[in-house]
């Protein structure tokens, strides 16, 4: 049965759309699928290999320029952005790399977030290339109907899925887990520290990447301050895999569902709408210190204290 | 080069000292921090942003010169940083999960709720202190009549500067001559044997983010004469505080002024002569080449030299 859970699930999400949803709420449905995969891509460089990144809001923005100047500059379907973002992050990657893992732990952490605040700028200000903060707006719509994007976006999620699972059933995954757990141990075993973080680090930023380029061609608009934004991208995306579960594979998609529909329920109760940051960091907050591990994460931890609540 | 050129320059290199060490007061208090807690407070530039609006609350309702209200927004930020740090901070230095990182996020989540909570009281519009003497400069001309160039010195940028060289000058005295300050730096320099010493450590860490939470409050009441005031204003004084300790070196006091100066001097270079907008990309291109190319910070290279200690 546990074997098949992903199927099912897959399953389960593909005949969704047959049912007749809204339009609002496919659109709930494609964010929450593409935050799990933004979350899965994280828990593979955070969760796994222990390099908590605090800019991934610098992969996912490279993705999304990269679509949007394929169209915008070169006339060809933002699509194709999906295939080229992964040549363009993994280039990304290698340099931020190069610069970001030699720190370590949470200097690690703070050089990637210079990282997505330098890319933002650079985007904001490279005018001829990326229209700066004019934004770039994909003109003609791929379609009308959600049903599409959502099939798009789940693919991807189910390939993300798969690619995580398999990497980290691998040996690979292996010296993930030895990386995060002493980077000098494993150094000492003959684990090359360096390229396995970087292979990490790579994989994480190409899946991040992809979701960059679907929000291009779901959306039709980016700008800077969107797809670069710090809050908003890069520790959402934290949020999701701590609230989820760091670590875990189904981690990122409770995340997800959870940030998702938190967002769009405080936005709902009326003057507390831009307050959607104190809600997010009380719960940041208040996950780290209860739930250090997440939901999935501290299920047994969870589980325990409803059965004490139950026989008070 | 000709006299308007040379004009430019020096204007530009006066005016990124007189930033410089404002930013090496932000830089101190992270550093601190940093050295004494191991853990690196991302919520440093969100404490700024508090102590700014403490001080302009203060303008606005009172009439209180914001260089005053250094002495009401200081402590009350001591406070604040008290606070955070035994409520929320130390009982996450004790919980075990597999992310060791769990309290720089922690201090992402306090920095979101400062901001947002700004935001919700004084709503995001862009806030000043009108003082009077915002425009007041000095002129190389009114001193020196036959001068071929004409500097300015701003009034409020040097006395912010004068400010944050007597308080980086009254800490360096508090933590080399008195019994706490000497007690913080055995922490910051090893933890179990300043314990062994009779240091009580636990307090030493409350008390050292509460120092850094208030040098950082102060900064915001030197800041706010010649600086305008938003609730995100956080975010890139903390990256600004942390670009300046790892160019200074982590953890050393004296590596953050050296660094802040050279940041503000660089800061200021970047927007004269490549474009205001540019000012962030240069901030961290130095972030960068400081990483690559000198990883323990200026302080090593110093060391290296047999200068300093």
């Amino acid at each position: 049965m546990k074997k098949y859970l992903p199927l099912i699930i897959a399953g389960l999400l593909a005949v969704l759309p047959l049912i007749g949803l809204s339009s609002y709420w496919m659109h709930i449905l494609i964010l929450v699928i593409m935050w799990s995969v933004i979350g899965m891509a994280w828990n593979l460089l955070g969760g796994y290999c222990g390099q908590v990144s605090f800019g991934h809001a610098a992969f996912f923005g490279v993705g999304a320029y990269t679509a949007g100047i394929l169209y915008n500059k070169l006339g060809v379907s933002a699509w194709w952005g999906l295939p080229l973002s992964i040549m363009v992050v993994t280039l990304f990657a290698l340099v931020i790399g190069y610069i970001c893992l030699r720190l370590k732990g949470p200097f690690f952490a703070l050089g990637t977030l210079a990282m997505g605040v330098i890319l933002r700028v650079m985007a904001e200000n490279l005018t001829t290339i990326t229209e700066g903060d004019l934004g770039i707006m994909i003109r003609e719509r791929t379609w009308i109907e959600k049903t599409w994007y959502f099939y798009i976006i789940l693919i991807l999620a189910a390939l993300a899925f798969f690619l995580v699972k398999k990497v980290i059933e691998s040996k690979l995954g292996y010296y993930f887990v030895a990386i995060r757990e002493d980077q000098d141990a494993a150094e000492s075993l003959g684990i090359n520290t360096t390229l396995y973080k970087t292979i990490a680090l790579s994989l994480s930023a190409i899946i991040t990447g992809l979701a960059g380029a679907f929000y291009t061609n779901y959306m039709g608009y980016i700008d800077p301050k969107i797809v670069f934004a710090l809050h908003d991208i890069s520790i959402v995306t934290i949020m999701v895999v701590m609230v989820g579960g760091v670590a875990t594979f189904w981690g990122p998609f409770v995340g997800a569902v959870i940030m998702v529909f938190l967002a769009e329920l405080i936005r709902t109760i009326p003057k507390l709408g831009a307050a959607h940051h104190t809600f997010f960091g009380i719960l940041l907050i208040v996950i780290i210190i209860f739930l250090p591990n997440g939901i999935v994460g501290d299920l047994p931890k969870l589980k325990k204290l409803l059965r004490m609540g139950k026989a008070a | 080069m000709t006299s308007v050129q040379l004009e430019v320059l020096l204007q530009t290199l006066i005016s990124g000292l007189l930033l410089g060490g404002l930013y090496a007061l932000i830089g101190i208090g992270m550093t601190l921090i940093m050295g004494v807690m191991k853990i690196i407070n991302l919520a440093h530039g969100e404490l700024m942003m508090v102590g700014m609006y403490i001080a302009y609350v203060l303008f606005s309702s009172f009439h209180i010169d914001p260089y005053l209200s250094i002495f009401i927004a200081a402590p009350a930020l001591f406070l604040l940083g008290v606070l955070l740090q035994k409520f929320l901070i130390n009982p996450v230095l004790k919980v075990e999960a597999i992310i060791p990182e769990n309290q720089v996020i922690l201090t992402v989540g306090i920095g979101m709720v400062l901001a947002n909570i700004a935001t919700i009281i004084f709503s995001s519009d862009y806030k000043t202190t009108p003082v009077d003497y915002a425009t007041k400069a000095w002129y190389l001309s009114d001193y020196w009549k036959a001068s071929p160039i004409e500097l300015s010195l701003s009034m409020p940028w040097s006395v912010s500067f004068c400010v944050a060289l007597m308080i980086t000058a009254a800490l360096w005295f508090f933590l080399t001559k008195t019994d706490i300050g000497k007690s913080i730096r055995a922490t910051a320099q090893d933890k179990d044997a300043a314990m062994l010493m009779g240091v009580n450590v636990e307090r030493m860490r409350v008390v050292t983010f509460g120092l850094g939470s208030g040098l950082v409050g102060a900064a915001g009441c030197l800041f706010i004469p010649i600086y305008y005031l938003y609730p995100d204003l956080g975010g890139q004084f903390t990256l600004i505080a942390f670009v300046i300790t790892i160019l200074g070196g982590l953890g050393s006091t004296v590596g953050a002024i050296v660094g802040g100066l050279i940041l503000g001097v660089f800061e200021s270079l970047t927007s004269t002569y490549a474009g205001m907008g540019w000012a962030p990309v240069g901030r961290f291109m130095i972030f960068v080449a400081a990483l690559i190319f000198v990883p323990g910070g200026i302080m090593s290279l110093f060391k290296k030299k047999g200068l300093g200690k």
